[in-house]
């Protein structure tokens, strides 16, 4: 998958979840939960609905790499291939 | 024929719109159907019957908002057949129907109390002459100044029971505690949704639910803190251990399949509730009632704006997965504004979890007409002095109850806090069923 189309997959995932965000606003390397009100439930739905679209296992101890914008880009890019 | 009545679906709520019917004349319905969509303050809810039996007559109109305690639906009862038509009411509810000290309020948090009783509430508010009570009834109604002839019997033949007379009194707190609600109600009771909108059934838009649900919020919130003596305690809890092993537990699980903290967080308060009944349940009609079962009011905080606290049932009797399968599903509807009825109305006790937030305590209100809430913050390494007066460094949280004093004291308060902070440092306590639990 090109980075275009993940970064539009992994945009559409955060708005189903959080609708009231812009993308354009989002600051890529600041933490992303400082940015958009998730709570550990929307998190855990946001990987799981990544997980479902791209077939990407995200162990949890895994989940303290995943802090920013950047950070998801760069875990998801290296094992999507 | 049984009354099925616009139920109250929290303590805050005056009316409903009704959005649209589930059912038909004719369908036969049991508990826990869901016959109608309606609009309150705060969501749209499928609100679920109670009674049983066959749809005689659909009184409400798509569109239409009527006060808590409007008769929505006629049912028939089983080997009863259809109302003749000469005495079959009119469509629009009579003012008997809707006379002002309906036991609304009280009939729906106990569903189960719910009158089977044919021709009980007509009749006996619309009859001249002296009304048939019994005499602990007729006794309490002079002590409370209640007049028996707000008072809908629903003993045999319509004779008014002592039961009866608390609901009224407990309908009649409710709305005080409410101004604006059921006794300055209209007789004629139903209201057009408003200009423009006649008989058009819609849903609240996001500006007007925000607005509404602020406004339901501060009633509710306003009374609690009105009517209930609230005590405060607090106490921090070591979740080292509790943290690795659930670390561990969902290491070999796929993502649809981990554990959050927050479901061995409500466990625990469930499985610590059953040594502490005094703090699960209602205080109503001046005392206090215990809850029938132990079922989880859990604070989800909506994305537009307000909160809403449906209710998992039966927490202590579930086992861990499926507690987080129910809170993941409740939270999602919750958030998509799809809840029902009975989850509205259910919660024995309130769990609020603001550590997403980065706080570390919170200090609640409870949530009327229940005694107590508890609250956990954020889990954060702290210091602690460990046993042979070393410090440590370890997560913690810190755990906290507001109670309603009427209800329970300090002392029993501490003890169930000790009692959750006891049953985190064995997590695998929380796990199964009640029933594998050791105790």
């Amino acid at each position: 998958m090109d980075e275009p189309t993940l970064r539009k997959t992994v945009f559409d995932t955060l708005r189903r979840i959080a609708p009231e965000v812009t993308p354009a606003d989002l600051e890529p390397a600041v933490p992303l939960r400082d940015q958009v009100d998730l709570d550990s439930m929307d998190w855990l739905n946001f990987l799981i609905a990544l997980h479902d679209k791209l077939g990407v296992d995200i162990p949890e101890s895994d989940y303290q790499k995943l802090v920013t914008l950047d950070d998801v880009m760069g875990y998801l890019k290296a094992r999507c291939g | 024929m049984i009354e099925f009545r616009l139920p109250s679906l929290g303590a805050e709520m005056e009316d409903g719109t009704l959005l649209e019917w589930c059912v038909k004349p004719g369908d036969r319905v049991k508990k826990g159907d869901v016959v109608a969509v309606v609009d309150t303050s705060k969501s749209a809810i499928d609100v679920e019957i109670w009674q049983e039996g066959t749809v005689d007559e659909l009184v409400l109109k798509p569109g239409d908002k009527v006060p808590v305690g409007t008769v929505m639906i006629r049912l028939r009862e089983a080997g009863e057949a259809g109302a003749p038509a000469a005495t079959k009411p009119a469509a629009a509810p009579t003012p008997a129907a809707t006379a002002p000290a309906r036991p609304a309020v009280a009939a729906a948090r106990t569903p189960t109390a719910a009158p089977p009783a044919p021709e009980a509430v007509i009749p006996v508010a619309s009859a001249g002459g002296r009304q048939r009570a019994s005499p602990s009834a007729r006794a309490l109604a002079h002590e409370l100044d209640i007049d028996l002839a707000t008072v809908a019997g629903t003993g045999p033949h319509g004779v008014i029971t002592r039961e009866d007379v608390e609901k009224v009194a407990a309908a009649r707190k409710a709305t005080t505690a409410a101004p604006g609600s059921m006794a300055t109600t209209k007789p004629d009771g139903v209201k057009s949704s408003g200009p423009g909108s006649a008989g058009q059934a819609r849903a609240a838009t996001p500006v007007e639910r925000s607005l509404s649900m602020r406004s339901a919020i501060a009633a509710a919130m306003a009374r609690s803190k009105r009517e209930i003596p609230h005590y405060y305690l607090a106490t921090e809890v070591p979740m080292q251990r509790i943290t690795r092993w659930l670390a561990a537990r969902n290491a070999g699980k796929p993502i649809t399949e981990r554990v959050l903290m927050a479901a061995p967080l409500i466990k625990a308060v469930a499985l610590a509730l059953r040594k502490f009944p005094e703090l699960n349940g209602y205080y109503q009609n001046g005392g206090f009632v215990a809850g029938e079962g132990i079922h989880i009011g859990v604070a989800i905080s909506l994305r537009q704006g307000g909160l809403i606290a449906p209710a998992i049932r039966d927490v202590a009797d579930t086992d861990l997965d499926e507690l987080m399968r129910r809170l993941a599903n409740l939270v999602s509807r919750a958030r998509a504004l799809s809840l029902r009825s009975s989850e509205m109305t259910d919660a024995t006790i309130t769990v609020t979890n603001l550590g997403d937030q980065g706080v570390e305590l919170v200090q609640g209100v409870i949530y009327p007409p229940q005694v107590a809430l508890v609250g956990f913050g954020k889990v954060t390494d702290r210091v602690r002095a460990v046993d042979d007066g070393a410090i440590a460094v370890m997560p913690a949280v810190t755990v906290s109850l507001a109670a309603d004093h009427r209800a329970s004291d300090g002392h029993r308060g501490a003890l169930f806090l000790a009692e959750i902070a006891r049953l985190l440092q064995s997590p695998e306590s929380l796990d199964g069923a009640a029933d594998t639990i050791v105790k």
